[in-house]
């Protein structure tokens, strides 16, 4: 195996690892100065929110790092790769993303989280709702889910390492288990917002590069559209080339999925808590617009315009791979291949950070060991344990991968999205939302999502997604609204001063 | 969602609601109302052009009319009417929890 390993390529992507290393390294120490500290849960704040610091680039940065994952990277162009320019235009419904989420949730979840002082989302709904069996579900959807969804990362990343340097499958998933693992143990919430803007920098640098080269190596964008238009029609329509795959209704329910309700996905929104003012806020929500489109836009027309370009490929996936390889010398392909790495990395580890918050903070912090959230050395310890824990499990997840990643990462995420949407969304601007409507539009939501992926796959023409989340909203609604009101002083704490 | 107050930042109950809710509801709409526009500009543009067959396309800078006018006009197009909403409608505030001082402090501020 190692003859097939392309040594200069495998040099870039080395010195790239070492750079996330030495962030990790660099938001340790803000992390042992917490646990030094003899102040109740300064080690909590700190590891799990870095003590609200964030301004306005590394917002920006760790925001559209996180919710842009492997699927933006690999699986989106690798399906624009087959489709053509109608699921580039699919994938422009995520663009909104970036302006959506922080100024829905708002400077009012900034404030609210402070006047609770909370860390994760759980926080947020725990003392919105006050209901013990709700924190239970939320907390063990976030595990649950989210390994899902890791576990489709990491296979993603495991692919790309697999592709570009010709590692051995299970090899190149443990090297990159082990970096986001360690980086993410010892630095905690700091050092994942700051690889996030390393890996931000990176995958906006390396966008710009592939797409100026392959545009290049297609003779312009005219001449590309030209051979793809040859290659088939459907390549340059808003349908794409198979009949009924790409219909109105599918493609515009995406701006549900993948545009508004990403509010709802826990480790996007725990940054919306997580900002130093709202100078940064204003920024954080100007930047991360405008490298969300740029990212968004040319990666997906990347994939699109390799249509020409590239041949004899098994799987969409493997076309940015394949493309960079070919067009680049061995150590700027492995910078460039970095982005699409830096996509998954800086995304499972926001991941692995919240489920690691549900364990610590939510499921062991309140109600097995109450006791210990005060006590920094015990629940540094718990943290490190179960971060190893929960890698170990992702690892033999991903041990046997399935095909499209990007189904697998959309179920995941929908299924995240309808436990959390409405509860924090009405919670945070409906003074009447109570712990039973909470409860109802979860068990509706999660519920009927499974229920349609299964039995009804495309509701009424649009993503299994968009009914679900409509129904759980009527369930939330009523059912708050047959129930008593909330209790006085969970709204005098929400709302008053 | 709607539940708004409508005097100034003093609610029907008998606790005073936050005075810095009023701008983070209207601030949250502004995005909701620029996110409905930004829908309607890639469909209305994307299928309207789009649906006509291939051989009718015209070409903008290369592209199919209906995909320039809806993903690389409508992304440009969005990023500045963001640009435009955080600089002539959002507001700086404070976070931190306030006292009742501090809150009947940025009330008059307000006015």
């Amino acid at each position: 195996m190692m003859e097939d390993l392309n040594i200069s390529v495998l040099i870039a992507l080395v010195i790239y690892f070492v750079g996330v290393f030495l962030v990790g390294v660099y938001a340790m120490k803000y992390v042992s100065r917490a646990r030094t500290l003899d102040c109740g849960t300064g080690f909590i704040d700190e590891f799990f929110i870095s003590g609200r610091d964030l301004n306005g680039f590394v917002l920006a940065m760790t925001m559209v790092a996180t919710y842009l994952s492997a699927g933006s990277f690999i699986g989106g162009p690798g399906t624009a790769y087959t489709q053509g320019l109608g699921w580039v235009f699919l994938a422009m419904t995520q663009m909104p993303t970036g302006y959506f989420t922080l100024s829905v949730l708002g400077k009012k979840f900034a404030i609210v989280a402070r006047k609770i002082n909370a860390v994760t989302i759980t926080d947020f709904i725990r003392e919105r709702y006050r209901s013990k069996s709700l924190v239970i579900i939320v907390s063990l959807s976030i595990i649950f889910f989210f390994i899902a969804a890791m576990a489709a990362q990491w296979i993603g990343a495991a692919r790309l390492l697999q592709g570009s340097i010709g590692l051995p499958y299970v090899t190149a998933l443990a090297i990159f288990a082990i970096t986001v693992i360690i980086y993410t143990t010892v630095g905690g919430f700091r050092a994942v917002v700051l690889t996030d803007t390393l890996q931000g920098v990176i995958m906006t640098i390396s966008t710009i590069i592939l797409f100026a080269a392959a545009v290049k190596a297609g003779g312009g964008i005219t001449n590309i559209v030209r051979s793809m238009k040859e290659i088939n029609p459907g390549l340059i329509t808003p349908y794409g080339i198979q009949e009924g795959f790409m219909t109105k209704a599918y493609v515009t329910s995406f701006w549900i999925l993948v545009g508004f309700a990403i509010v709802g996905l826990p480790s996007v929104s725990v940054r919306a808590m997580s900002y130093k003012d709202t100078r940064s806020l204003h920024r954080g929500i100007k930047y991360g617009t405008v490298i969300s489109m740029v990212l968004l836009l040319l990666m997906h027309l990347v994939g699109a315009f390799s249509t020409p370009l590239v041949t004899g490929i098994e799987s969409g996936d493997l076309v940015i791979p394949t493309l960079t390889v070919s067009l680049f010398p061995g150590w700027i392909a492995g910078l460039i291949l970095a982005g699409p790495l830096a996509a998954v990395m800086s995304t499972v580890d926001s991941q692995l950070l919240v489920v690691v918050g549900a364990i610590v903070n939510d499921l062991y912090g309140n109600y097995i060991k109450p006791n210990d959230r005060d006590n920094t050395k015990k629940i540094s310890k718990v943290s490190f344990i179960s971060t190893l824990a929960v890698g170990v499990i992702i690892f033999i997840v991903a041990l046997d991968p399935p095909d499209l990643m990007v189904w697998l990462n959309l179920y995941a995420n929908a299924g995240l999205i309808s436990t959390f949407l409405w509860p924090v969304l009405l919670g945070l601007y409906w003074k009447r939302a109570n712990k039973e409507g909470a409860l109802a539009s979860m068990i509706v939501g999660i519920g009927s999502y499974i229920l349609f992926s299964y039995k009804w796959p495309r509701p009424l023409g649009m993503h299994a997604i968009v009914l679900p989340l409509i129904l759980s909203l009527i369930a939330f609604i009523i059912v708050a609204k047959m129930t008593k009101k909330p209790p006085k002083e969970i709204i005098e704490t929400f709302w008053g001063i | 969602m709607k539940e708004m107050d409508k005097e100034k930042g003093i609610s029907k109950e008998d606790f005073i609601e936050d005075p810095r809710y009023k701008q983070c509801n209207k601030e949250a709409i502004y995005a909701c109302i620029l996110g409905v526009i930004n829908v309607i500009w890639w469909y209305a543009w994307g299928y309207g052009l789009g649906s006509k067959p291939v051989s009718e396309y015209k070409y903008l800078m290369g592209f199919p009319d209906w995909f320039f006018m809806s993903s690389v006009l409508g992304a440009i197009l969005f990023t500045l009417l963001t640009f435009l909403m955080i600089d002539k409608l959002f507001k700086h505030m404070p976070l931190e929890k306030m006292n009742e001082e501090e809150a009947k402090k940025y009330i008059e501020e307000l006015k």
